[in-house]
């Protein structure tokens, strides 16, 4: 039981919770409370000194901010002003607020309103669905489309739109790239010959390739009732993220141990069985290295592109908040900005359990 | 009847000034159900004469024939036991298997093919392994699957490069037997290369010296004329087994001290001076402390 736990973790990539659960079973005690020092509790102590500098560095910008707000006061307005601007800043009122990097705990309020704000949106799309359910049952013996609730998405929407923009961009690159890659991989001059187109568009930045994309789409589609942004969206993430898969795919396929290719040819398999049977298998390992890479670069790209394509997701909820300016506006971007890091690390995560179960080099367990 | 025949082959390999020829006027023969040891230092050319049987290369001059008529590339009717055992790690024991026999005997059922594996796998007693990787194996477990292909693949000539040259004593001496029994059961034509001369008398009917190389051939023939099932033990008190084995020994070690110096380079080690623990001080080093690389 205990085994499997462990090794599920391990898959999980939660290996340092395994120390704790070694020494919960009395193993090692030791050697298993150092380990559990190292690998969970240091970690924990970085990130709460990290919380205690940012705590300290926003506490120095808010005050500078507030002493330059009377100070301005003070020389435009006479020092009564400047006064009342103290006393306001003091009071903690909205209107005068310096805004400035929010502190740790700003951002826990910031988080704790989204998330209302989310329920609250929930229960309004509820009502909304209760509401139109008997029309739309109308509509639809009628033929048509239902109707739905369009109003503003809430930050886990937001989130939900991302991930499928992220899924559908990754989608994209892989069924271009891995093909491609193998074809590339598997003939000499086909690889020199495309080598070049790689190097160049390889560094071509993500906001390039969504004017790229948009030109095209533009013209292409002229139904308005696609969903237009983000369409352009995920090819551009798909586009931006494709070369790590792409690259590794036909440098896996053209390394191939010879030893198995000597295998192939004594057999004399034919192309689609040497392909299948020996290539595909054997290159897996960087395959799944460059579609790892894929997915990171993906969700890296995808806040630009959202925000520039004005496609719904993360990237266009941190641009709005950034137009928006309200009071709480600055921390929920930092929420935005840890819910980006964390997801990110996760995709990263299931990349590499994905990664260790697919392939035969089990270096990992 | 000769099965196999290889007429003044030659091959080099790079071409200008890096140019080296690793085969010259290779002349062999072997009979069918002959079982042919080749010997020679390691990097005197034994891989690449192999391949040249099995068709993975081709000779640069001359030709090699089998039936008569000259090898045009690899095929099954060669089964290889690789040195590096080259086995598919993403397979297992029976997958691997079965990818030689689905190729070989297409019109088999698929009950049958089923049957021909186990029976192989049966035969190099790995039966308990069946579906294990062969990263899960040792090392003499995976030459087994490997011996095991080879077999299954029903081939007319059992090609060996250094089947066990990798593998510890012990391993070597079960195998050995392991191989020479599956082997005397339907006598299949067998060449068997090898840096071990012991292992060439137990095993094989005729020995035949690779010189060293660059510019490799074939040294004189030594008949092994022990009766088979061969005992290590009693063949290791037989005088003749000594005269023999003094023999190979004597004329490998003969070619091998003629083989002139190929360069004259001279190379100049690094002079590492060893550093005491406890010596090492940060800061200025004094002139005599510095560690000299080179």
């Amino acid at each position: 039981m205990k085994s499997k736990t462990i090794k599920t973790l391990r898959l999980l990539g939660l290996g340092f919770i395994e120390p704790l659960i070694r020494l919960i079973g009395g193993e090692e005690q030791q050697k298993n409370l150092r380990l559990f020092f190292k690998q969970a509790l240091l970690p924990l102590i970085s990130i709460l000194l990290f919380i205690l500098i940012w705590h300290g560095g926003a506490r120095a910008l808010y005050n500078s901010e507030a002493s330059a707000r009377i100070e301005k006061a003070r020389v435009e307005q006479g020092e009564a002003a400047a006064k009342e601007m103290e006393s306001c800043i003091a009071s903690g009122d909205i209107s005068c607020q310096p805004n400035t990097l929010p502190s740790p705990v700003q951002v826990y309020h910031a988080y704790i309103a989204l998330w209302k704000d989310h329920l609250e949106i929930s229960r309004k799309k509820e009502e909304f669905r209760d509401k139109v359910a008997e029309t739309n049952e109308q509509r639809a013996e009628q033929g048509l489309s239902e109707i739905t609730y369009t109003g503003r998405p809430s930050f886990l929407d937001q989130i939900g739109t991302s991930l499928k923009t992220v899924a559908a961009g990754f989608l994209l690159a892989m069924f271009i790239a891995v093909p491609i890659g193998i074809i590339i991989g598997l003939s000499d001059s086909l690889r020199t010959s495309f080598n070049w187109l790689i190097q160049i568009f390889k560094p071509v930045s993500p906001v390039v390739w969504l004017l790229l994309v948009f030109m095209v789409v533009k013209t292409m589609i002229t139904d308005p009732s696609m969903d237009k942004s983000f369409i352009i969206s995920f090819i551009s993430v798909g586009l931006c993220a494709m070369w790590a898969t792409l690259v590794n795919t036909s440098m896996g396929v053209s390394n191939v141990d010879k030893d198995y290719i000597n295998v192939a040819k004594v057999l004399k398999l034919n192309i689609g069985q040497n392909i299948f049977k020996i290539i595909l298998p054997a290159s897996l390992p960087l395959i799944f290295t460059g579609l790892r890479i894929t997915v990171s670069v993906a969700w890296m790209v995808l806040i630009a592109i959202e925000l520039l394509a004005q496609s719904p997701g993360l990237g266009s909820f941190v641009w709005e908040e950034f137009q928006n300016g309200a009071n709480d506006s600055n921390a929920k971007i930092i929420v935005a900005m840890f819910v980006i890091g964390i997801i990110g690390f996760l995709l990263d995560r299931i990349m590499l359990s994905v990664q260790s179960f697919m392939t035969f080099n089990k270096t990992t367990a | 009847m000769t099965l196999l025949e290889l007429k003044g082959v030659s091959k080099s390999f790079g071409t200008g000034s890096s140019k080296i020829d690793v085969l010259s006027d290779i002349n062999l023969k072997v009979e069918d159900g002959e079982f042919l040891a080749i010997v020679g230092f390691s990097g005197s050319g034994k891989t690449t004469l192999i391949n040249l049987i099995n068709g993975l290369l081709f000779p640069d001059e001359g030709e090699v024939l089998l039936h008569g008529k000259p090898v045009t590339g690899p095929g099954p009717d060669r089964g290889v036991i690789f040195q590096n055992y080259s086995l598919l790690p993403w397979l297992s024991v029976y997958s691997n298997i079965k990818l030689a026999v689905d190729e070989v005997f297409p019109k088999l059922s698929k009950k049958e093919r089923e049957q021909h594996i186990r029976k192989y796998i049966e035969m190099v007693n790995l039966t308990p392994a069946i579906d294990k990787k062969p990263l899960e194996l040792s090392g003499g477990m995976r030459q087994r699957v490997s011996v095991a292909r080879a077999l299954a693949m029903n081939p007319e000539i059992l090609l060996m490069d250094e089947p066990l040259s990798a593998l510890d004593a012990l391993t070597r001496g079960t195998l050995q037997e392991e191989i020479i029994k599956i082997w005397s059961v339907d006598k299949k034509t067998a060449v068997l290369i090898t840096n071990d001369v012991d292992e060439g008398i137990l095993m094989a009917d005729r020995i035949v010296p690779l010189t060293p190389g660059p510019n490799a051939t074939m040294g004189p023939e030594f008949k092994v004329g022990f009766e088979r099932p061969r005992d290590v033990t009693e063949i290791n008190q037989d005088p003749v087994y000594k005269r023999l084995r003094n023999d190979i020994l004597e004329y490998l070690m003969d070619v091998g001290a003629t083989r002139r110096q190929v360069s004259d380079r001279k190379y100049i080690l690094p002079d590492i001076q060893p550093v005491m623990p406890g010596r090492i001080r940060f800061g200025r080093k004094r002139k005599e402390e510095q560690v000299k690389y080179f």
